[in-house]
């Protein structure tokens, strides 16, 4: 995973060394094992405690989740989201003091294909994961990417639920559980949901792989030729495949373990990328994009470095599984770039994490459309609301005027060519084809519409988009055929015009 | 073999644009860096016919390439607009002289009226006489201070409507990078602004009409134009994290050019939650620059030198702004402490 994950052990020792005069903060009675901050020390006991204690209270914070509820919990195999199901695990068990009451279901997906590994190589991984999840009791999936290629387009559409007032929700949803669960408290909940697991039981991974399907996706990260674009489309991908998953096999929530260091990170590394207006939804507790799944991240008050002093000392198990950034240098990417810049500086400067975190806090996703919140509006991709569509002073309109200011302009007709050729009896032989020959072509259709500025980045370091995902395309198409549509009968639509004093160009 | 530009595939390419990695020949370059300019001062409206704008100049690479391109589109657009550069000088002997020629030349150059106003004409003090009194641990706090009213009192002697300065692309986002890495949600919200109206009464309005060019470009623009600027190295260490903000941006700019852009992009598309408090925003009972005292720190500095308390302006010492305002004298404790000259 990633490095800011990465093994506190040794940190451990050192702070078992330097506090061993000191007592416990919590009991003070226990002499302290660590040290979380200065002034935060505690015996291994109130630790453990401190943790088990924080993951509930961001639960019960949020009333989110509700009882008997199916939960799919996104498993990664990496130190955060295994600490994540450790927590799940206890608080479903019979000694627990008081007992979660949602149905959990684990999700793991194998990305081996984008990262070029063999077959034997994936079915390793795959059998290591399958181990964990067995141990965990739950029901649980193993999903390789290739799955990503058979899902419906209906899966870029959110789906709307009514949700009036959440609080009241959840009273119903309590009362509603506690009739038809009478002897909850004392009735085992932890046994196994009986439900078969689905694609993958007992070691039958082979079957589950189309090598075709392996070789397109193949194909697909080929075009790719950024690495920041291509973490940006396996995180899409992978979100496709979870939120589908969970509808399929009957989950409303999706759990994600990010913790608060990887949302630091996330957070600037979005900044870095364009995806300021869709901060909130990326890096806060409840994700509502999806509509009836809501993605959450209880994990997120949690610093790394707890959570591997935690699995630590809880002998918590996780899996080491490369991912793209593996053996990569610091200016690889994006994402890589900005993880090693935190980590740094959060040497040098102890609160970096902690105040990055605390503004993602205070932001809120803008609604600029949410009155007229349709599908269109939505990006294809991250299903994020199109933050494309605001004033002519912008960032993105003045990287759209760059782009038309140094089109090519024809010697002989003396029009401007932009890299959407309308055709082909407009270019001339002596400067235009020379032109186009090295400018990309071939996509017809222009897919950049229908994606927020971020994903639009993505989309161009791609050099083709002919082998995204079927169920990607034809949504595009859908909405393409709408948009037309909706183009022949603008002049019926009615909207307003603003004008000013201010100068105005002339051209 | 030369390359081509790939706008007009007619002259030899010199450059790639670093905004958009096309190769350009020099004319078409120009041309697009003065159009997108003029984009962003119509799109954004920054102007109006008959308008007195004072442009910042610094002698800095900035401030030269944008008294060039607003004279230019002024000309060729017919803004109609009254240009002036306005220097300050803050009387650092030596420090100003060699970017202070520079704007000199420049204004024969570019043929617009120059004024340049003195530390000591907006605060009846030069910055040398000022570190005579502070000594030099603490002359950065005034300097500061000071800076950055000069401009908009400096402007206000002319009696101009409006102030541009050379802000560009890198700036803005490292100023992004910066709030949010500083936890700053108040500066955040705002800095991406391209203008700030009249906040108040004798606030002068401020404008960035570079807001989107890169500064690479700027530096390209002022180097083919063989314009003349004077490279000045701030003198005053940046805070630790505008260094580190800065440092981040230009490695993310290796990764992809686009993300200076990208950057902007998410400051000008932030929501902050509503419930989120804000410090309110007053001005300066006494000069009506912005500030959220009642006297802003520029006076409170003044003041301090004025009664010959130089303390007064360091540290916080908010409940004698009511004194301070209605001229009453301080009491014995209170000068002793702000006399102090453990400087
Ligand atoms: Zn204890
Ligand atoms: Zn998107
Ligand atoms: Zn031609
Ligand atoms: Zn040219
Ligand atoms: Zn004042």
């Amino acid at each position: 995973m990633c490095q800011v994950d990465e093994d506190y052990d040794s940190l451990l020792e050192r702070h078992v060394v330097a506090s061993d005069t000191k007592k416990c903060n919590k009991c003070k009675e226990t002499t302290a094992a660590l040290i979380l901050k200065p002034g935060e020390t505690f015996c291994r006991c109130c630790f453990k405690d401190h943790f088990v204690h924080k993951f509930r209270a961001m639960l019960g914070k949020n009333r989110i989740i509700f009882p008997g509820e199916k939960v799919l919990l996104a498993v990664s195999g990496g130190s955060s989201s295994c600490a994540m199901l450790n927590q799940v695990q206890q608080g479903l068990s019979q000694k627990a003091h008081k007992k979660l009451r949602f149905k959990p279901g684990i999700v793991y997906i194998d990305e081996g294909c984008v990262l070029g590994q063999s077959l034997e190589e994936r079915q390793k991984t795959m059998a290591q994961i399958q181990s964990l999840f067995k141990r965990a009791g739950f029901p649980y999936h193993i999903i390789p990417l290739e799955m990503v290629l058979n899902l419906p387009s209906s899966v870029l559409e959110p789906v709307h639920v009514a949700t009036d007032d959440p609080a009241g929700n959840y009273k119903v949803a309590v009362d509603h559980f506690m009739q038809t669960n009478p002897g909850h408290f004392l009735d085992s909940n932890t046994q196994v949901d009986q439900s078969e697991p689905s694609l993958l039981t007992d070691g039958t991974v082979p079957q589950l792989i189309d090598e075709a399907q392996t070789q397109i996706l193949q194909e697909l990260f080929s075009m790719v030729k950024t690495l920041t674009a291509k973490e940006d489309l396996l995180h899409t991908l992978r979100r496709h495949v979870l939120v589908s998953t969970a509808r399929a096999e009957g989950y409303s929530k999706l759990m994600l373990g990010e913790n608060c260091t990887r949302l630091a990170v996330k957070l600037l590394a979005n900044i870095a990328m364009g995806r300021g207006a869709q901060l909130a939804v990326d890096t806060a507790f409840s994700d509502p994009r999806y509509g009836d799944i809501v993605a959450v991240r209880p994990m997120r008050d949690y610093t790394a470095k707890e959570i591997s002093l935690y699995n630590y000392m809880c002998n918590v198990p996780s899996v080491f599984i490369p991912s793209l950034e593996t053996k990569t240098t610091d200016k690889s990417s994006i994402q890589r770039l900005t993880e090693s810049f935190v980590v740094k500086l959060q040497g040098d400067f102890p609160s970096t994490v902690s105040t990055i975190y605390r503004t993602s806090e205070k932001l809120q996703t803008a609604n600029f459309t949410e009155d007229i919140a349709t599908v269109s509006l939505k990006c294809l991709l991250c299903m994020c609301t199109l933050e494309t569509t605001l004033g002519e002073t912008s960032a993105f309109q003045a990287t759209l005027i760059s782009e038309q200011l140094s089109q090519h302009i024809c010697r002989i007709t003396n029009l401007a060519i932009g890299s959407h050729v309308p055709s082909h009896s407009l270019l001339c032989i002596n400067c235009c084809l020379l032109f186009f020959s090295c400018s990309r072509g071939g996509d017809s259709m222009n897919l950049e519409s229908f994606l927020c500025y971020s994903c639009q980045q993505t989309v161009k370091d791609m050099t083709s988009v002919k082998f995204l995902p079927q169920y990607i395309m034809s949504e595009a198409q859908r909405r393409n055929r709408r948009s037309q549509m909706r183009h022949e009968i603008s002049e019926f639509l009615l909207n307003e015009d603003q004008d000013s004093t201010s100068i105005k160009a002339e051209s | 073999m030369p390359v081509q530009c790939s706008r007009c595939a007619e002259q030899r390419a010199v450059l790639k644009r670093p905004k958009t990695s096309q190769s350009l020949c020099k004319d078409c370059f120009f041309w697009v860096f003065e159009e997108e300019v003029h984009h962003t001062i119509v799109s954004a409206g920054l102007f109006k016919a008959g308008e007195t704008v004072a442009i910042g100049a610094s002698g800095g690479k900035d401030s030269t390439v944008l008294a060039h391109v607003m004279k230019v589109l002024n000309e060729r657009y017919q803004y109609g607009l009254h240009l002036i550069l306005l220097s300050v000088d803050e009387g650092i002997t030596g420090y100003r002289d060699d970017s202070l020629e520079t704007v000199k030349r420049n204004q024969q150059q570019y043929d617009l009226p120059l004024k340049i106003v003195s530390y000591e004409e907006l605060y009846g003090w030069t910055m040398d006489a000022i570190v005579k009194q502070v000594g030099m641990k603490n002359n950065c706090t005034f300097c500061g201070v000071f800076r950055r009213q000069a401009l908009d009192r400096g402007a206000k002697l002319l009696n101009v409507d409006k102030i541009c300065t050379g802000h560009n692309a890198d700036d803005l986002a490292e100023t992004v990078l910066m709030n949010v890495l500083r936890g700053d949600i108040a500066r955040l919200r705002r800095c991406t602004a391209i203008s700030t109206s009249s906040g108040g009464e004798g606030v002068l309005p401020r404008c960035k009409p570079l807001k989107y060019a890169y500064e690479k470009e700027i530096v390209l623009y002022a180097y083919f134009k063989k314009l003349d600027y004077f490279s000045t190295e701030c003198i005053y260490s940046p805070n630790a994290y505008r260094g580190h903000a800065r440092a981040f941006l230009k490695d993310l700019e290796s990764v992809r050019p686009s993300a200076i852009m990208a950057v902007l992009h998410s400051g000008e598309n932030l929501s902050v939650k509503e419930s989120v408090k804000m410090p309110v925003q007053g001005t300066c009972s006494r000069c009506g620059y912005i500030s959220s005292q009642t006297l802003c720190k520029a006076c409170v500095l003044l003041e301090g030198l004025n009664r010959g308390l130089p303390r007064l302006g360091i540290g916080k010492h908010h409940r004698l702004h009511g004194k301070l305002l209605s001229q009453q004298p301080l009491t014995e404790a209170e000068e002793r402490k702000l006399k102090a000259v453990d400087f």
